[in-house]
């Protein structure tokens, strides 16, 4: 049918317009979150890069006399301009633990000092000529190149921005996020547990759903404030150590845990339940041999989910204490520790240039770590889905 | 001994005895078994049965006597606590052990105390929620004996330092909730939009194909921490802003406030999408069907038909997305400033409420010195505040739900 009024034709493009300009705002903004998401990884992984790898200069370290009191004498004066204190630093000590190294000498890589390493990655404009020469005329002799940046995997924190590294950051994460999945598991799958299988829909029950709700809202930082005056103040937990920290981080991790278990148990469906009440089973042996066992992939996704957020958590834990100073992996979960969040945070507010790519690449790492768990916990969910 | 040692003690002991109570209970029900008698429940739930009635009392014991400790009611010594509660987990063994007799429904018995345990597991979330209350409570009241409440709440000047200029501190908490109102104000300006516009995209233009790949990219964007978004603002976004208004001849902070206000919209744009996304999923297509019947443009249905229908939900998303952006705490901590300033400039800097509290319980005061008894004060407002944004929201989307479900 072809419409003649062409009032009613001019109308009709108009709305189709209209209908045209819509979609493209709703598409401009699906792009302008899509946008914004390329432009932080690409401007994380262009600032981000270069920590992982550095400047180095092969030296001759000489154990010598001299060396053990003054750790200049160890090398060479001309390199001694270049070369990063912190190598330095440990070889007095190196040689009272081992006596025999006195009188001989090592060839080793060491990293470079920070303004030398900035430069030749092209973030520091100028150095002072001297310098420059020195570091021309190692690079001419091979003595001075680039190499890749182990220590940043290998050692914690430090006061000099070449030997800082994420290791101690690391086994705080780990002892963390351990700490959190033995106390936020167990009590979690089993409050999801009682308020889907056991509960009747009572006062208490309604109180208790409407309070996990309410918990999974409340501003992460008052959680820290918890933390300090329940966990430190009142049970005397070790402050800035990973107990307090699990325990805090566990509490908010629990209504994560509590409301995916939920989800899971709920998409099993009573004829599951009927079946094995009808072979006189007790509730309890309903939900332990059927009920749990189906829903385990669902409560296990909503568990790597829950740790994921607890592992990227850094308010609470600042007002915990745990960034702290940690330059030694902790050895147990009453010391004082720091988290890979925390640790980038202390790197962001410190004020040396070397310190900006450190940051940046301890977020490549802690993304690459919270992609690689919610990918696992999208595979987790497709393997085992069970459609009823 | 540490408290660490105890545990394991204790522990330690319990294991022992509880395999043997198990062991025990067990083996006396296959002896009335072998004899002919036929028994309520199977040897193992008797087994069960003995080692739960050894275990019950030892650590209810134990937890009693670790609280009246903590609670400062009487100061039992730990060699104390551990005799106590291993005597009475082996009377309860014992006691365990005698009742196991044919007609026991150890079944049924063991059933009834998974049910307390599990009950136990869910009273936690209670527990914690009054515990954030009282923690906060108390030490806010602390503060505000120091501070009258009124002086708290319509004071302009936030100076907990003693060497401040106006002599003496001054705890006006007014330009803090300036600074955090208009971060929140900015957040949601970008956030809300976006948020809602994807949220219509994915659910009403978007192929199965599109919808696959947008929905895991914002649950990617979701999954960016805090700390991240915040060196984010303050390495890549400020300098930018200032650079973008000194363009336009504006004088811009390198602290400004708009810098983490844009970045936490950023960060809240999942969050309005996925819940308004869910929200749209839930209306009926009957609605979608009718309008178009009707001769609608899609479009036109979306604007007159189903964001109307969606709007409680919508709002629930934004309330949310508001109280999320009041409570975030990073990306402020890192980008925004310290210094309390009352403008409406967003391009000068601001501090907020979390910056405070961050600040005040990081420095090196005394614990019970104002000026960190300060933070408890200013959380207080700020869990009154999300509270009842929270609250308003679930009641919305109850509403909703209820309409439509």
């Amino acid at each position: 049918m072809k419409l003649k009024n062409t009032a009613d034709n001019a109308r009709l493009k108009g709305r189709y317009r209209a209908e045209k300009r819509f979609k493209a705002y709703c598409f401009t903004a699906i792009m302008l979150a899509a946008g914004f998401l390329v432009i932080f990884f690409v401007d994380m992984i262009s600032q981000g890069y270069s920590a992982f790898y550095r400047t180095e200069v092969l030296v001759k370290l000489t154990y010598s006399e001299a060396a053990s009191t003054n750790y200049r004498r160890a090398v060479s004066d001309d390199v001694f301009d270049v070369i990063s204190r912190g190598v330095l630093r440990t070889i007095p000590r190196e040689m009272r633990a081992n006596p025999k190294l006195v009188g001989t000498s090592v060839e080793r890589w060491v990293p470079a000092k920070p303004d030398i390493d900035q430069y030749r990655k092209g973030k520091l404009d100028e150095l002072p000529p001297d310098v420059k020469q020195t570091v021309q005329r190692l690079e001419d002799n091979g003595r001075l190149e680039f190499r890749f940046n182990s220590a940043f995997f290998t050692q914690g924190d430090s006061k000099l921005p070449a030997e800082a590294g994420i290791w101690s950051a690391v086994v705080g994460s780990v002892y963390l996020l351990v700490l959190t999945l033995l106390f936020a598991f167990p009590i979690g799958v089993m409050t999801a547990v009682y308020l889907e299988e056991f509960a009747r829909d009572n006062r208490l029950t309604q109180t208790i759903e409407v309070n996990i709700n309410n918990l999974a809202a409340v501003p992460s930082i008052l959680f820290g404030l918890l933390g300090l005056a329940v966990f430190i103040n009142f049970f005397g937990v070790p402050r800035s150590s990973a107990l307090a920290g699990g325990l805090t981080i566990g509490l908010m991790t629990l209504p994560i845990i509590i409301i995916a278990t939920r989800a899971a148990l709920r998409a099993v469906p009573d004829p599951i339940r009927l079946g094995a009440f009808a072979m006189g089973a007790t509730r309890w042996q309903v939900v332990r041999d059927h009920v749990l066992p189906l829903s385990l992939p669902g409560i296990l996704t909503g568990t790597i989910i829950g740790l994921a957020q607890a592992m990227g958590e850094t308010a609470p834990l600042i007002i915990i204490g745990m960034i702290a100073y940690i330059p030694d992996a902790p050895s147990g979960i009453t010391e004082a520790a720091t988290v890979l969040p925390a640790q980038i945070f202390t790197w962001a507010g410190m004020p040396e240039q070397a310190y900006i790519e450190k940051t940046a690449a301890g977020i490549l790492v802690l993304m690459t770590v919270l992609l690689t768990m919610n990918a696992a916990a999208v595979l987790l969910r497709r393997k085992f889905e069970t459609r009823w | 001994m540490t408290a660490g040692d105890i545990l394991l003690v204790f522990v330690a002991g319990l294991l022992p005895l509880g395999y043997a109570a198990y062991f025990l209970g067990r083996r006396k029900a296959v002896t009335v078994l072998a004899g002919g008698q036929s028994m309520h429940s199977r040897p193992q739930q008797y087994g069960w049965y003995a080692a739960v009635s050894m275990a019950i009392p030892a650590i209810a014991v134990a937890l009693v006597a670790t609280f009246a400790d903590l609670l400062g009611l009487a100061e039992p010594p730990p060699a104390m606590i551990l005799t106590a509660a291993l005597v009475c987990a082996a009377a309860g063994l014992a006691f365990g052990v005698r009742t196991v007799r044919p007609e026991l429904r150890a079944r049924n018995r063991l059933d009834g105390v998974v049910r307390w345990l599990l009950l136990g597991a869910a009273l936690i979330s209670i527990i914690t929620t009054i515990a954030i209350v009282v923690s906060i409570l108390f030490e806010a009241v602390r503060f505000f004996q120091v501070v009258s409440i009124w002086q708290f709440i319509t004071g302009t000047s936030w100076a907990p330092d003693f060497g401040s200029a106006a002599g003496g501190f001054q705890f006006g908490s007014v330009p803090l909730f300036a600074g955090t109102f208009m971060v929140t104000a900015i957040a949601m300006i970008v956030s809300l939009p976006v948020g809602l516009l994807s949220a219509v995209f994915m659910s009403e233009y978007a192929s199965r194909r599109v919808r696959g790949i947008a929905k895991p990219m914002l649950e990617v964007l979701a999954g960016i921490p805090t700390v991240v978004y915040g060196f984010f603002a303050a390495i890549t976004v400020s300098p930018f802003i200032v650079e973008v208004a000194s363009w336009f001849g504006l004088d811009a902070s390198y602290s400004n406030i708009l810098s983490p206000g844009i970045v936490m919209g950023i960060m809240i744009i999942p969050f309005i999408s996925s819940l308004s996304d869910d929200v749209l999923n839930s209306i009926p297509n009957e609605m979608r069907e009718g309008a178009y019947a009707l001769g609608t443009t899609k479009s036109e249905t979306i604007k007159k038909v189903l964001l109307p229908a969606a709007l409680p939900g919508v709002i629930s998303a934004f309330l949310l997305g508001v109280s999320r952006a009041l409570g975030e705490t990073m990306i402020v901590v890192m980008a925004a400033g310290l210094r309390p300033n009352l403008t409406w400039n967003p391009l000068e800097d601001m501090t907020t409420v979390t910056v405070r509290i961050v600040d005040a319980l990081t420095g090196d005061q005394e614990f019970n010195s104002p000026e960190t008894l300060s933070a408890f004060g200013l959380g207080l407002m700020l869990f009154l505040v999300t509270l009842m944004l929270n609250v308003i929201s679930t009641i919305m989307v109850r509403r909703f739900k209820q309409k439509y479900d």
